[in-house]
C-alpha cells in the first residue's frame, strides 16, 4: 500500500511538469501573437515606455522571447518553475494581487458549489440507479432512462440560463410576493443570482444545475452496474441464504455495484470545478472558474497557470484517492 | 464492417432525401429468410438485426438523416439565404409567420433558414471534431497497448496530461490564442482536449486482446504485426470505440453552443446554433421562440446521438444478450 502510494505520487511529476508546460506554451504563444497584455492596462492612452517596460516586468512579462512567435520559452519556463517550487511564489495579477491570494478568495466558493453537486450526485444520482436496476423493464426504468438522456442533452448554458429564469426569477418572484415564505427560501434559496446575504443558500439552484449532468451519468452506471451484479452468483447465494431483501440488495449487491461509480464520481471532482465556469457566470458567484474565466481574456498568464495547475493537482489527487478507495470496497484488490 | 453500422453513424449521407430506406432492411438479410434459419453469426449482422428493431434506434437514426440532410443539401429545405437579413420596416424579431416559419432574428434574417444553415456548421465541426479524436485517440491508445513498455509509459503520461487539464478551460485556453476563430480552429480546440477518452478505451481494448489464444496464434504463424493488429486485435476495439464516437458527436454539438455562448467560439457572420443560442439569450422572455427553435435542434440532435450511441453498446455487446 505504502509503495503503491509513492510510486503514484512519482507519477505525478512528470503529469504535472507537463501540464504545466502545456499551459506556458499556450498562454506564452497567445502573447507572441496578440503582443503585451500589460498594454492592454492603460485603455486608449499610449504610456510611457519606461513605465510599461517596468511594469512588464515587474509582471514576469518582460522575457525577450515572448516576441518571437511560437518560441517555446525554455528559459521563463524554468523561471516560473523555480518561483513556484523553490519560492512557493505564484505570481500576481495585473493589479499586483498575489494569486495564492485570489485563490484562497475564490476556492470556498467553488468548494461548496462542488460539495452541493457530489452530494446532489450521491444521493438523487444512486437512488435513482437503484431504483431502476431493481424495476428493470418497469415503470421506474423508463423514466430514468428518457429523464437522464434528456439532462445529458440539453447544454448546460442553456440548461443553467432556463433554469435561471424559470426558477430563480419566475417562481422566485412569486414567492417573493408571497408574507408567509420565509426570506432564506424566497430570497436566498431562489435568489436570482448569488448573493452575499445567504452564501450557501443561493449557492443550492447552481450546485444543482452544475450536478444534473453528471447526475444522469451516476445513475446510470449505477443502474447498468446493479443490473450486472444482481445475477451474480454470490447474490444468488445470498438470497439462498434466506438474507432479507435490505441485505442482499444494499450490502452484497450495491458495495461491488458501487465500485464504477466512485470512479465515475472521483474523476468528476476535477471536472466539477473547471467545468463550473458556465454555472458561476450564469449565477454570478465569485468562484474560481469566474476568476480564471476573467484571467483567459485579460492575458493574466499568472492566474491561468495557478488555478488551472491547482485543478490538474486536484484531478490527481482524486484518482488516487479513488483507486484507494477500491481496496476498501473490493477486499479483492490489492495495492503492492 | 461499416455497412450495416452507417445508419447510426454519420457516414449515411447516402440517402438523404429518402429517410424511409434507413429503415429498410440490410442486403445481408433478403426479406424472404425468416429469422432463425439461416443466421449468420457475425456480431455486426446479429447487432444489425436487433437494431433495425429496437424503434430507440430507428426513430433517432432518421432524424440524425434529417439533420445531416439539412446540412448537406440546405437548399432542399429553404429557398432563402440565411445572411440577407434587414431590419428596416420592423423586420428584426418579427414572431413566426407564413412567410417565416421560424421569424426573423434579432437582425433581421429569416430564421428557419438560418435553423438550417446552422445544421451545417454545428455537424461539420461535430463530425470533424470525432473523426480527429478518433484517429488521434485511436492511434495513440494502439501504439501504448501495442507496443507496451517506455512506449506504453510515455504515451499514458502525455494523455494523462490532457485528461488532467479541464476540458472547458482548456478549451478556452486554446481558443483565445487565435485572433479569427471559424469552425475548424474550433474542432482543432476539441481535438486537442477530447482524443485522451478513445486513447484509453482503445490501449484497453488492445491490452485485452494482445494475449488472447488466437492473438497469439497468428504471431505464432508468422502474421506481420501490421496484419495482426488490423485483422486480429482491431475490430476487438472497434464497438467500444463506435460507441463512444457517436455519444462524442452529439456532446461536440453542445460543445460549439457553449464555447460560442462563452464567447471564444464562432462570431455572428457565421450562421451555427450555437451563434444564435449566443445573440438572443437575452430576449428570452419577450421572444421566447428565438431560444426555442435553436434550442430544439440542438438538443433533438444530441438527443438522437445519445439514443443511437446506447443503441449501439447494447447491440454489440455480446455479454448483454
Amino acid at each position: 500500500m505504502g509503495r503503491y502510494v509513492i510510486r503514484r505520487l512519482l507519477q505525478f511529476i512528470p503529469t504535472v511538469f507537463g501540464a504545466l508546460f502545456l499551459l506556458h506554451y499556450l498562454t506564452s504563444v497567445a502573447i507572441q501573437l496578440t503582443g503585451n497584455p500589460v498594454r492592454a492596462l492603460f485603455g486608449d492612452r499610449m504610456p510611457p515606455e519606461s513605465v510599461l517596460h517596468n511594469l512588464t516586468e515587474r509582471l514576469g512579462l518582460s522575457d525577450p522571447c515572448l516576441e518571437q512567435p511560437f518560441s517555446p520559452c525554455f528559459g521563463l519556463f524554468v523561471e516560473r518553475l523555480e518561483s513556484i517550487f523553490l519560492r512557493f511564489d505564484f505570481g500576481t495579477n495585473f493589479n499586483l494581487r498575489p494569486v495564492t491570494e485570489i485563490v484562497a478568495g475564490a476556492m470556498p466558493y467553488t468548494l461548496r458549489l462542488t460539495a452541493i453537486a457530489i452530494s446532489f450526485e450521491l444521493v438523487v444520482g444512486i437512488s435513482a440507479g437503484v431504483l431502476a436496476g431493481l424495476r428493470n423493464g418497469g415503470f421506474w426504468d423508463y423514466w430514468l432512462k428518457i429523464s437522464t438522456v434528456l439532462i445529458i442533452s440539453v447544454p448546460v448554458v442553456v440548461l443553467g440560463v432556463v433554469v435561471r429564469d424559470f426558477v430563480n426569477i419566475g417562481f422566485g418572484n412569486w414567492l417573493r410576493g408571497l408574507e408567509a415564505v420565509p426570506d432564506v427560501i424566497s430570497r436566498g434559496v431562489f435568489a436570482p443570482t448569488w448573493t452575499p446575504n445567504y452564501p450557501w443558500a443561493s449557492l443550492i439552484v447552481p450546485g444543482l444545475v452544475l450536478g444534473a449532468l453528471q447526475l444522469a451519468a451516476t445513475a446510470r452506471l449505477t443502474r447498468s452496474s446493479l443490473l450486472e451484479n444482481i445475477r451474480a452468483d454470490y447474490v444468488r447465494t445470498a438470497w439462498a441464504k434466506g438474507l432479507g431483501h435490505g441485505r442482499v440488495v444494499g450490502v452484497h449487491t450495491l458495495r461491488n455495484s458501487l465500485i464504477p461509480v466512485i470512479t465515475l464520481i472521483g474523476t468528476d471532482i476535477g471536472a466539477l470545478m473547471g467545468g463550473a465556469v458556465v454555472t458561476e457566470g450564469i449565477f454570478n458567484v465569485p468562484g474560481i472558474g469566474r476568476q480564471v474565466f476573467a484571467a483567459i481574456f485579460t492575458g493574466e498568464t499568472t492566474v491561468v497557470i495557478g488555478i488551472v495547475t491547482l485543478l490538474v493537482l486536484v484531478y490527481l489527487i482524486a484518482s488516487l484517492v479513488v483507486d484507494l478507495l477500491y481496496a476498501v470496497l473490493d477486499p479483492r484488490i490489492r495495492y503492492d | 464492417m461499416t455497412d450495416p453500422l452507417s445508419p447510426g453513424v454519420p457516414a449515411g449521407t447516402q440517402a438523404p432525401n429518402r429517410p424511409e430506406q434507413e429503415a429498410r432492411p440490410a442486403p445481408s438479410a433478403p426479406p424472404g429468410t425468416t429469422p432463425g434459419e439461416q443466421r449468420e453469426a457475425g456480431l455486426v449482422g446479429d447487432a444489425w438485426r436487433q437494431l433495425r428493431r429496437n424503434p430507440s434506434f430507428v426513430i433517432p437514426a432518421i432524424f440524425i438523416l434529417i439533420v445531416t440532410s439539412m446540412a448537406v443539401f440546405p437548399r432542399l429545405w429553404t429557398s432563402k439565404d440565411p445572411l440577407a437579413c434587414t431590419v428596416s420596416g420592423g423586420m428584426s424579431r418579427n414572431p413566426p409567420s407564413a412567410e417565416h416559419w421560424f421569424g426573423t432574428s434579432i437582425l433581421g434574417c429569416d430564421y428557419y433558414a438560418q435553423a438550417i444553415y446552422g445544421a451545417r456548421t454545428s455537424m461539420l465541426i461535430a463530425l470533424v471534431a470525432t473523426i480527429g479524436i478518433t484517429v488521434i485517440g485511436g492511434l495513440v491508445g494502439m501504439l501504448a497497448g501495442f507496443f507496451g513498455s517506455w512506449t506504453d509509459a510515455l504515451l499514458s503520461r502525455v494523455t494523462d496530461i490532457f485528461l488532467g487539464l479541464p476540458f472547458l478551460l482548456g478549451a478556452i485556453v486554446f481558443l483565445t490564442i487565435l485572433k479569427n476563430r471559424n469552425e475548424w480552429t474550433l474542432a482543432a480546440a476539441l481535438i486537442a482536449l477530447g482524443w485522451t477518452v478513445i486513447a484509453r478505451i482503445m490501449r484497453a481494448s488492445v491490452l485485452s486482446s494482445k494475449h488472447l489464444d488466437y492473438v497469439q496464434a497468428a504471431r505464432a504463424l508468422g502474421g506481420a504485426r501490421r496484419r495482426l493488429i488490423a485483422r486480429h486485435i482491431l475490430p476487438n476495439a472497434v464497438a467500444p470505440v463506435v460507441v463512444y464516437a457517436t455519444i462524442a458527436l452529439g456532446g461536440f454539438i453542445s460543445a460549439e453552443a457553449t464555447l460560442t455562448f462563452l464567447g471564444v467560439g464562432l462570431q455572428p457572420p457565421a450562421v451555427s446554433w450555437g451563434v444564435m443560442i449566443d445573440q438572443h439569450d437575452g430576449y428570452y422572455h419577450e421572444d421566447p421562440w428565438l431560444l426555442a427553435f435553436p434550442v430544439s435542434f440542438v438538443v433533438g440532435t444530441v438527443l438522437s446521438f445519445v439514443l443511437v450511441g446506447d443503441a449501439l453498446r447494447d447491440a454489440l455487446d455480446p455479454k448483454l444478450r
